[in-house]
């Protein structure tokens, strides 16, 4: 008996509406074009820093516009969403063994998200926020 | 026992007959207790005897009856009928082409799992009257999570990446790898990387997560593959960036060399 397999493509550009859990990881990857996007801004900025007061006067005024606000606020969601995923993979890509037994995964995530609010607030006490 | 009218949804595709696949609608009266298993049994035994479909052991064990069930990888005898509502869409296993019916071609699969060499390449071999290769405990469980793995291929329907990039090695062939690199007695990691730490290896895997939400042996090859990336990361950086950095076969034999201690 000769073999003749169907073979069934999985659809190029529409895949990830098939399931939730792809909707989900294509939003988790859908985060890194506002997190680049804000890091171009961050290069702007310093350019316009470099090129002396004025520029730098009118880059912080074009940050004031609703446009722009409105972009910081989703870059900011977007990061903090990006940043969560990050963390509870952690446990995942760093399991800690001691003895026979491995320290639980929340654990492990969790110490991430104390070194992150940590970090901010060190961030922040050097930026001069308090 | 309480009876249950099932409306069921099968694909068929009749290799002798057909260029394309088709839905075929069967209504089956099944107890309420049922699996989908047994109602694709009552189907074959009752209403359509030409049906295919593979199954042994109908307690999830052999991980012979994977299927898409509404969309799902799911071994068809864990799929409780009690879950499901109206008609349950019965497909074969996604990305892999269909011999017939519900049967799909494991042929990719079992190459694949050739390739990542899943048995105990030993660091030295020693003659059987130095007895046994022991191993504490500790040691069993650095591995034992990943060695659960029954072949069902539930994790491969579900990673949308080797769908789209076949050539991907794939979770489950992967986290075989892992779990022998794991392993005190075995000292095959560098032949092993050869095949893992490529483009078609773990650096295709882009952690969707899929393959462990589907995994019915809660094995997590996520977890694996993303565990292999830090190694291999590791390997490159010592082979490129540290001065006398050894090529990746020398680092993962200095390592193995190591975990004896």
């Amino acid at each position: 008996m000769s073999r003749k397999p169907l073979v069934r493509e999985c659809p190029p550009t529409t895949w990830y509406f098939r399931q939730p859990r792809y909707m989900r990881y294509m939003s988790r990857e859908i985060t890194s074009i506002f997190v680049g996007a804000y890091c171009v801004l961050l290069v702007v900025g310093l350019q316009r820093l470099a090129d002396g007061p004025t520029a730098w006067e009118g880059f912080l005024l074009a940050l004031q516009s609703p446009a722009s606000i409105v972009f910081q606020i989703l870059a900011f969601v977007a990061a903090v969403y990006h940043a969560a995923t990050w963390f509870n993979a952690t446990q995942k890509a760093m399991p800690l063994q001691i003895g026979e037994g491995f320290v639980p995964g929340n654990l492990i995530s969790g110490a991430h998200y104390a070194a992150w609010a940590v970090l901010s607030l060190i961030v922040l006490i050097l930026a001069g926020v308090f | 026992m309480k009876e249950r009218t099932v409306q069921l949804e099968v694909l068929r595709y009749n290799p002798d007959t057909d260029t394309e696949a088709h839905f075929q609608r069967y209504e089956v009266v099944c107890q309420e207790e049922w699996v989908v298993l047994d109602a694709l049994n009552k189907v074959k035994a009752d209403i359509d005897p030409t049906l295919n479909y593979r199954w042994s052991c109908h307690m999830a064990v052999c991980g012979s009856c994977g299927m898409m069930i509404n969309g799902e990888p799911k071994l068809s005898c864990h799929a409780f009928l009690r879950d499901y509502e109206g008609v349950i869409r019965v497909e074969p296993l996604a990305h892999f082409p269909i011999e017939r019916d519900l049967v799909t071609a494991p042929d990719d699969f079992m190459e694949k799992l050739k390739r990542v060499k899943p048995y105990i390449i030993p660091k030295e071999k020693k003659p059987i009257s130095e007895g046994e290769y022991k191993q504490t405990p500790a040691q069993l469980m650095k591995f034992r999570q990943y060695s659960m793995c029954i072949n069902c291929m539930l994790c491969y329907a579900a990673c949308p990446q080797y769908g789209l990039t076949p050539s991907f090695i794939g979770p489950a062939a992967l986290t075989l790898a892992h779990r022998y690199n794991q392993d005190s007695r075995d000292g095959g990691r560098a032949e092993r990387q050869e095949v893992v730490a490529t483009h078609e290896g773990v650096w295709e895997c882009t952690f969707v997560g899929a393959c462990s939400e589907v995994c019915p042996a809660h094995v997590d090859p996520a977890s694996a593959l993303q565990q292999m990336k830090i190694t291999s990361s590791l390997d490159w950086i010592v082979e490129h960036l540290m001065p006398g950095g050894k090529s990746a076969r020398d680092t993962a034999s200095r390592e193995d060399a190591g975990d004896i201690s």
